[in-house]
């Protein structure tokens, strides 16, 4: 067991590394520098500049100093608006945490219960309805529900208020966020209740003269909960990236609308370093997941 | 001597086979007619394919998904617009049409419609830089699926290189070559494609004219970025394909008479995982669309004039309150081919793989 939680830290480190490195030099591929600027800067003011902020120095060399400074918790400086860019994650990342973290838990909860639902109802009405409303909105990508309900929702019905500074409502990002996950969920929780419950040790509970609910909740929902909990490191993923178009849609100013703003204000520094921040929760998501997946299986073996 | 009679006949020895007829009777012609072959013998395709025609959700799908292919190839030769051509009457810029509700025409265009012209309604209206609408999602729904394609071709083609290769070679290469597939693997996919598009849509330049630009570096961008992320996955399902069926006697007999790796993965292996190939190919195209739209959204999709289902939902939020029609109409053509294509997918995996239907 810790030779196998070693082992997955290791990897992870690995991968957060690699992305470290390939979003350096890909972002170095980029033809010109910081400061080609419309205002034309003098030779030497460009020299001193380079010489500044290390950009003489060779290649190699400036991703190490890059990696020295990140290790440090220093993402270096917004290109466009020269603040710090620690800060502004500062300050964005909560925000987006607990929209992300609400969507997360609201789609595996009412996921599995939906799925469960339909399992146990299979071919009658809720089971078709449940079936029906999850495959429907698979194919709803979520800024296409996100704007929908903020043109029904904020502007036409004005059930909610638009996102403002002062005016914070969590309700229709959290929903736009979590229906995809949730009706992908659904779908999961309901072919693994139907297979759990289809299972000999269900038969022989039944045989025994253990009671409906202690069957469902105790001998087939905790079975069928397994894949749920795999899909939850993928779910966590698509949630971040999902939050960067949801949060832009509802005007968020959470981490996932900085990153929008900071790919269409080509403000390399910080798409490099949001790009570094959310690969490495998504990868520290993931070792979660494993490791309480393998936590909760005791039937897995530790490779 | 008289005739020959097996039962008259005493046993020449106790263990003889010889039979006993009188415990036989003739079968009668009931009997007989079972022995008949009732159909023609079914192949795996036909099998398949009964099967998926049996599924109504699916056929459905596929009706709904051809008459938006008519549409796509259609529209474009019947209706007088194009998509980046600013509105024109008479030859002068109508600058009327701007914003126009779906089937309504701008002043100037009423005047010509008037004086008894024909005039090709807006079927979609029109939008802020008075550009037929409808024209615009056509064309947006071509890009949407000629991008989910082709993705998942070239996703295909380079998952099944590696994968038989992989899954064939056994061994050291095996390991290596899964060791790369795992790192891919564990990257974050959507950030890694936004990186990339970001650096691939400034260093990618083409000239004007070339084929190339007419596609945009954009596109070509999004193709090089699916190419690169997610064939991993392809990869690895036929890896595990291979490596089970490769195990089966008549590889071993090909394998026997000397038949050279590259025929036995082509014409023993692969036929033989076809229906995983097909079913996870037609499941990647909805989801290639689903990446491209959202790149579109975010601002890295096509580039400009051209339209893709994406950005137009993106331009949309504009002027959302005072035109909402103009999401609707991309937003619904996205979630239409999204959905179909999913039920289709789900209908093939049904149809041609029992054992994979969740």
């Amino acid at each position: 067991m810790a030779r196998y939680i070693l082992k997955r830290i290791g990897l992870a480190i690995l991968t957060v590394f690699l992305i470290c490195l390939l979003t350096f030099f890909l972002m170095n591929a980029i033809p010109g520098g910081p400061f080609n600027s419309e205002k034309a800067l003098s030779k030497a003011t460009i020299q001193a500049l380079n010489e500044r902020y290390n950009l003489d120095k060779p290649i190699i060399v400036q991703f190490g100093l890059y990696m020295k400074n990140l290790l440090k918790g220093d993402f270096g400086v917004s290109l466009k608006t020269g603040r710090d860019i620690k800060e502004i994650i500062g300050e964005s990342f909560p925000i987006s945490a607990r929209l992300g973290l609400t969507a997360v838990i609201i789609a595996l909860v009412a996921g599995t219960i939906f799925g469960s639902v339909a399992a146990l109802m299979r071919n009658k009405l809720p089971d078709r309805i449940i079936i029906f409303i999850s495959t429907l909105f698979t194919a709803v990508p979520s800024f296409v529900l996100a704007t929908f309900l903020l043109l029904i929702f904020c502007i036409k019905l004005g059930w909610f208020p638009v996102w403002s500074a002062t005016e914070t409502n969590y309700v229709l990002p959290v929903i736009s966020l979590a229906m995809y996950p949730m009706a992908y969920t659904t779908r999961l929780a309901k072919t693994s209740m139907l297979d759990a419950l289809s299972q000999d040790y269900i038969r022989t509970a039944r045989a025994k003269g253990v009671s409906r609910w202690i069957i469902i909740f105790k001998h087939a929902l905790r079975n069928s909960l397994l894949p749920v909990i795999t899909y939850a490191g993928p779910e966590i993923a698509y949630i971040i990236t999902g939050s960067m178009v949801v949060e832009t849609v509802f005007t968020v100013g959470g981490i996932g609308s900085k990153f929008v703003n900071a790919i269409t204000n080509r403000d390399y520094t910080m798409i490099m370093a949001t790009t570094i921040f959310l690969a490495s929760l998504m990868v520290v998501a993931n070792v979660i997941c494993d490791l309480l997946y393998k936590a909760v299986d005791p039937r897995i073996k530790y490779e | 001597m008289s005739e020959y009679d097996v039962n008259k006949t005493p046993k020449k020895q106790v263990l003889s086979m010889q039979l006993d007829l009188s415990k036989f009777e003739k079968a009668t012609e009931e009997e007989k007619k079972q022995q008949d072959v009732m159909s023609e013998s079914t192949t795996f395709l036909k099998d398949g394919l009964r099967r998926l025609r049996k599924n109504r959700l699916a056929m459905a799908s596929l009706i709904v998904l051809a008459i938006i292919l008519v549409i796509i190839i259609v529209a474009p030769m019947v209706v007088p617009y194009s998509y980046d051509e600013i509105l024109k009457v008479n030859g002068v810029r109508d600058k009327g049409a701007k914003n126009l509700a779906p089937f309504t025409y701008s002043v100037l265009e009423q005047e010509y419609i008037d004086a008894g012209n024909f005039r090709f309604p807006h079927i979609f209206g029109t939008d802020e830089q008075c550009r037929d609408y409808f024209i615009r999602v056509v064309y947006g729904t071509r890009v949407s699926l000629v991008v989910g394609f082709f993705a998942s071709i070239i996703v295909l083609i380079i998952g099944l290189i590696y994968g038989s290769i992989s899954g064939y070679a056994g061994g050291r290469t095996d390991l290596i070559m899964m060791r790369i597939v795992d790192m891919i693997y564990s990257l974050p996919d959507m950030l890694v494609i936004i990186l990339l598009s970001v650096v691939l849509g400034s260093v990618l330049k083409f000239k004007g004219g070339s084929f190339l630009a007419s596609i945009g570096a954009n596109m070509i961008s999004m193709f090089i970025v699916f190419g690169v992320l997610y064939w991993v996955g392809m990869a690895r399902l036929i890896r595990a394909q291979i490596l089970s069926i490769k195990e089966n006697e008549y590889v071993l007999a090909a394998k026997s008479i000397g038949a050279k790796p590259g025929r036995i993965i082509r014409k023993h292996i692969l036929p033989n995982c076809l229906s995983v190939i097909i079913i996870s190919t037609a499941l990647q195209i909805p989801s290639a669309i689903f990446t491209e739209s959202y790149l579109s959204f975010v601002g890295l999709g096509v580039s400009a004039p051209m339209p893709s289902l994406g950005s137009l939902a993106n331009a949309a939020r504009e002027g959302l309150q005072s035109y909402p029609y103009k999401l609707v109409f991309p937003a619904v053509a996205i979630c239409l081919v999204v959905l179909s294509l999913n039920l289709i997918g789900d209908g093939l995996r049904d149809a041609f793989d029992p054992k994979l239907s969740r």
